[in-house]
């Protein structure tokens, strides 16, 4: 018996008689016998809901519940309460894509809001409704940008955006006639990009760039100063992405103050759990100019047939489904719920909090690197302005550091060579959020003395 | 169906009016019945070169978008701005509202084209 | 027929019909951004034991934000009735049908929802090791293997998102396969003039050329309409099956062995696998590669669009290709495979939608084997039960027997009364029910595609049943009525060319334009 299966006996005996068969394996007989099933699928049989949730409930227990220093893109945060119970109303859970605005008001407003909310942090006027992550953001907005430029095929990246980023951007567009060269940091630089450095790229790759892809703060959690690279790639007929952890950008210059055509991101630090990895959702805004490229959904504002304001999706037209092999992206869904928590995680801060969280960030992360560098004399690969992490060089080998803090129950950081293994092994990036307490750093610090000695 | 004498057209569904060695283009009054309300037109900047057969022009309406392609070989040399703000003159007529110009660089290149009575033949055999 | 105008006032009360009037005040219309109000309290930040550095960060002026981001300001009761008013304004599967074709709109078991709510899934970070993550690794691999029991496939990928993401995924791991093959030229693929709108999209951004195959008259595929393009340049085809009219591609072995024959390769699109679970399976078919779209087989909800997951299941010979890391067994563990030197790369940031996944693990086990056929068979059940019901009131262009889903197409009704497939949808909200999928696919004109799902009573579908009969009443009766329909919701039919002309897409936006 499954619960969520209606139909009695009865049910099931009128519904053939008035289809006009007389068992359910009639309405199979079209499929071919040599493909037909005989015998049953090979698992185990349905189960009791309290049973299922004991079997689930020992694997969540199986998983590590450790106290995170890990970053590189998921964060632990504080999550308000209201963010959960206000997603998690099922009228928004177990709706579809709106295509009904009738009986849509509801999410369509809320994306529209999400869009709101997207624009006002990036300050970036146009936003969609979100795509799958920040990782596939990136590459739509590479699509974007070579598209806007008549035969451009090239994309300039930073050495010192995400590995994984590089690795989905290789995914999107190796099969295709693009280019994605990287520029790369010098030893000297401290894990940042030079203008002078990207100055000559964006020289060599003439009028085949489309634009050039940063990301800050980058992959070693510090930022890059682009103070005049607007400039300098506009004036090449080229456009600049400025990817950011949208947390920072309550305390941080906006991708609009950087003269940024498209700005993108992932929403995991904006009230979603790391949860794995997922669901998060990616965000993209980008400036008037580009409104009509925007890939993926977009929710317009307009008026009804009695003149009353209302929400919609709109600019389909380049929608995959209707332009079919002429499309330019073949998204056709968006991350709706994970951005509902994101905008009423936002709605929640409002602006003071999100300034306020922000700057706790850089605080919280600052006391730990004190303690760790300045303290204990660990060298500081990113000397220089962070946000929520940094990388230290550790002296010792990873089993002999990483031993205390598996004792203690903390995961330490990430070791970028992890995610990328052209990179030096001793590398470790270390978050600290608004989430870590005093005592908590302490923990830290003592287990990391310990691996020193 | 509203189909000028005056005009050469394509398969797909474009009208040019050759006015010496340049070619004004719009699409036809068939094409924007098909397509709805038109939303927005992009068009290519004057002096972009355009072989024949290039997109030139993309049209959308709420839910479809169709490219126009350049019906001869040549050079963008008018377009007509009006379409950025007020798409929709191409819906109220579509023979007065033209989308851009070409300086063709090889007129021979209209002998491809339709005239009217054939343009009117296509159309009737596609539906 | 009194139950059912009572069932009518219910239901709309219930996802707030007539909002805009009365059960919601017109403030309540107002964005979070309009219902700002200077000085509200926002969120406050945990205060003990609060970490403060020695000496503050040095940070440069110029990395410094100087307009602070224009958020709404609001308090939390504020906010709670915002949003809690905005839901009300929203239908969903809890309020009522949603025969929403290809789209799967069943039932989403609650206790899937308090299983991905356990914590310790949820505060597992991706980069934890492979022993910190056991439990989540388990079930990553236990799902995997449920997956390849249901579709006959060898192994797989949970990275893809949507089913989108996973067409796109399969197209590239095609690509991949041909590159080792040294076939590089087979950039032909053919796509039916049936399918789902993704699918050539997908194709071509993989880069290849798309080629459309006309359906027959009876709405399926010839394996002689594949002839011409059987040589070395075929990379494949890309099927649904059964296909978007709900009809079984009875003709799948001799497809699949022209396919094969010439060196090609052949996709399924998971979009309709409720229609053959526990029956048929994609692999035992002939396909190659394909996707399924957890949110409609497996139970997960839409979320208004997404997050969804749409995993990419292989043949034994393509496994080399899936993105990395690969779920993998290691002496007894479940581990995390980087070492992938064929693999396509990362088509997602770090692992999929986990939290969608954990919930499509919940539903396997709860369903079972017996569960998962038997879901199948009511499914096609009650299709075929509205389409015996309905096909004497609308055109049925390709009969039955359907499998889980079918079409009817409005074009005698609009030709004798001017009443299109849309003013149906419309009349259909009016009375509380979510409309079908209407104008899918493209082949069939004023088309409205028919899922009931399985999850749906016999009184569920009657209802509906009646509710189409009576607007086609109207639609001879009064089609003036018809098409002014729906009055009753938050909104009317709204203004799609004003929305596309002028966009106003965030409220920054608004502000920036002269009313």
């Amino acid at each position: 018996m499954i619960p969520y299966l209606p139909h009695s006996e009865a049910d099931i005996s009128a519904m053939l008689e008035r289809i006009g068969v007389s068992d359910i394996d009639d309405l199979f007989a079209d499929i071919p016998a040599s493909v037909r099933l005989s015998g049953p699928l090979n698992l185990p049989e349905s189960m009791a809901e309290a049973d299922v949730f004991r079997i689930l409930d020992d694997l969540s227990r199986r998983n590590a519940a450790k106290l995170l220093f890990l970053g590189a893109g998921q964060y632990d945060h504080v999550i308000p309460s209201v963010v959960n119970h206000l997603t998690g109303r099922s009228e928004f859970v177990t709706a579809y894509t709106p295509y009904q605005p009738e009986i849509s008001q509801g999410i369509l407003q809320a994306l529209f809001e999400f869009q709101s909310s997207i624009a006002a942090i990036t300050g970036l006027p146009v936003s969609n409704a979100s795509l799958y992550d920040g990782f596939t953001a990136a590459a739509e907005a590479c699509a974007m940008v070579l598209n806007a430029r008549r035969k451009s095929r090239i994309v300039l990246i930073a050495g010192t955006i995400h590995p994984f980023t590089k690795s989905v951007l290789q995914t999107y567009f190796g099969d295709l006639d693009v280019e994605i060269l990287e520029i790369s940091e010098r030893p000297e630089s401290r894990g940042r990009i030079e203008k002078a450095v990207l100055a000559e790229a964006v020289e060599t790759a003439g009028e085949e760039l489309a634009g050039v892809l940063v990301q800050t703060p980058n992959i070693y959690g510090a930022l890059e100063d682009l103070s005049g690279w607007a400039e300098m790639i506009h004036a090449a007929g080229a456009r600049l992405i400025v990817s950011a952890n949208p947390l920072s950008l309550g305390a941080l210059a906006s991708p609009a103050e950087w003269g940024a055509d498209i700005a993108v991101g992932d929403t995991q630090p904006l009230g979603l759990p790391p949860c794995f990895g997922g669901p998060s959702a990616g965000y993209i805004a980008c400036t008037e100019e580009l409104m009509r490229r925007m890939p993926g959904r977009i929710v317009g504002e307009t008026l009804d047939s009695e003149g009353r304001r209302a929400f919609v999706l709109t600019l389909q037209a380049r929608e995959q489904h209707i332009k079919r092999e002429r499309a330019t992206s073949n998204i056709c869904s968006n991350q709706s719920l994970a951005a509902l928590a994101n905008t009423i995680y936002l709605a929640a801060v409002g602006p003071k909090g999100f300034a306020e969280v922000s700057r706790r960030n850089i605080e919280a992360a600052g006391a730990l690197r004190e303690k760790l560098v300045g303290g204990l004399g660990l060298e500081d690969y990113t000397a220089g302005a962070v946000f929520n992490e940094f990388t230290l060089r550790i002296p010792v080998p990873r089993e002999v550091w990483e031993a205390p803090f598996e004792a203690a129950g903390i995961a330490s950081g990430v070791w970028l060579a992890d995610l990328d293994s052209s990179l030096p092994p001793d590398l470790l990036t270390i978050a600290v959020t608004e989430k870590r307490t005093a005592s908590e750093l302490e923990r830290y610090t003592a287990c990391a003395r310990e691996a020193l000695k | 169906m509203n189909l000028p004498e005056n005009l050469k057209y394509t398969k797909s569904h474009e009208w040019i009016r050759v006015e010496g060695d340049t070619a004004v283009i719009g699409i036809t009054d068939y094409a924007q019945e098909s397509l709805g309300d038109i939303v927005y037109v992009e068009i290519p900047e004057a002096g972009t070169e355009l072989t024949k057969g290039d997109e030139a022009v993309n049209i959308e309406s709420v839910k479809v978008a169709e490219a126009v392609y350049a019906p001869v070989t040549g050079t963008v040399k008018d377009v007509n701005g009006d379409l950025e703000d007020s798409p929709e003159l191409i819906n109220k007529d579509a023979y007065a509202a033209f989308i851009y110009s070409i300086a063709m660089s090889d007129p021979s290149e209209l002998g491809d084209l339709m005239d009217a009575a054939a343009y009117k033949a296509f159309v009737d055999a596609q539906d | 027929m009194k139950t059912h105008v009572n069932q009518d006032a219910n239901q709309k009360a219930a996802a707030g019909f007539s909002g805009s009037s009365e059960i919601l005040p017109a403030a309540e219309s107002r964005t979070s951004f309009e219902a700002s109000r200077a000085g509200a309290p926002g969120y406050r930040f945990p205060d003990a034991d609060r970490p403060r550095p020695v000496s503050p960060p040095a940070i440069p002026a110029a990395l410094i934000r100087r307009d602070p981001a224009a958020l709404p300001e609001l308090g939390e009761v504020e906010i709670v009735r915002h949003y809690t008013a905005l839901s009300r304004k929203n239908y969903g599967v809890d309020l009522g049908f949603y025969p929403l074709g290809s789209c799967t709109m069943k039932y989403n078991p609650k206790l899937n929802e308090d299983a991905a709510a356990l914590p310790g899934f949820n505060l597992l970070h991706p980069l934890q090791s492979d022993t910190d993550a056991e439990g989540t690794l388990e079930l990553s691999g236990r799902l995997m293997e449920g997956l390849c029991a249901v579709t006959g496939m060898a192994w797989g990928t949970l990275q893809p998102m949507a089913g989108a993401h996973g067409e796109f995924v399969g197209m590239k791991i095609f690509r991949a396969a041909f590159r080792a093959r040294g076939e590089e030229k087979r950039r032909r693929l053919l796509v039916p003039d049936s399918s789902h709108g993704t699918n050539p999209a997908s194709a071509h951004l993989a880069g290849f050329e798309v080629i459309t195959l006309p359906s027959g008259p009876d709405g399926l595929l010839t394996p002689e309409s594949l002839n011409p393009y059987l040589d070395d340049e075929l990379a494949g085809i890309m099927l649904t099956n059964p296909n978007t009219l709900g009809l079984f591609e009875n003709r799948i072995l001799e497809i699949a062995e022209k396919i094969h024959g010439a060196g090609g390769l052949l996709y399924y699109d998971g979009a309709n696998l409720n229609a053959v679970m526990g029956r048929a399976r994609p692999g035992d078919m002939g396909f190659d590669v394909m996707h399924m779209n957890l949110h409609k087989t497996f139970a997960t909800p839409h979320g208004g669009g997404g997050p969804g997951a749409g995993p990419v299941l292989v043949g034994e010979s393509l496994i080399p290709y899936l993105p990395f890391p690969v779920i993998a067994r290691k002496e007894g563990a479940w581990i995390r495979d980087w070492n992938r030197p064929e693999s396509i790369g990362k088509a997602s940031g770090w692992y999929g939608n986990t939290g969608v996944l954990i919930r499509a693990f919940a539903y396997l086990l709860s369903m079972g084997s017996d569960g998962l056929k038997r879901a199948t068979d009511l499914a096609v059940l009650n299709a075929n039960y509205l389409l015996s019901l309905l096909k004497g009131d609308y055109d049925a262009p390709f009969g039955g027997p359907c499998k889980h889903e079918f079409v009817l197409s409005a074009k005698s009704l609009k030709d004798a009364t001017g009443i299109t497939a849309m003013d149906i949808a419309k009349g259909l909200i009016e009375h509380g029910i979510h409309p079908p999928t209407v104008y899918f696919p493209l082949i069939v004109q004023e088309c409205l595609m028919i899922e009931p799902t399985e999850t749906e009573t016999r009184e569920s579908l009657d209802r509906f049943v009646s509710v189409m009969k009576k607007l086609r009443n109207l639609a001879e009766s009064n089609p003036e009525e018809l098409h002014a329909m729906p009055r009753e919701c938050a909104v009317g039919r709204v203004d799609e060319v004003k929305a596309a002309r002028n966009p106003v897409l965030s409220h920054m936006m608004k502000m920036k334009r002269p009313e």
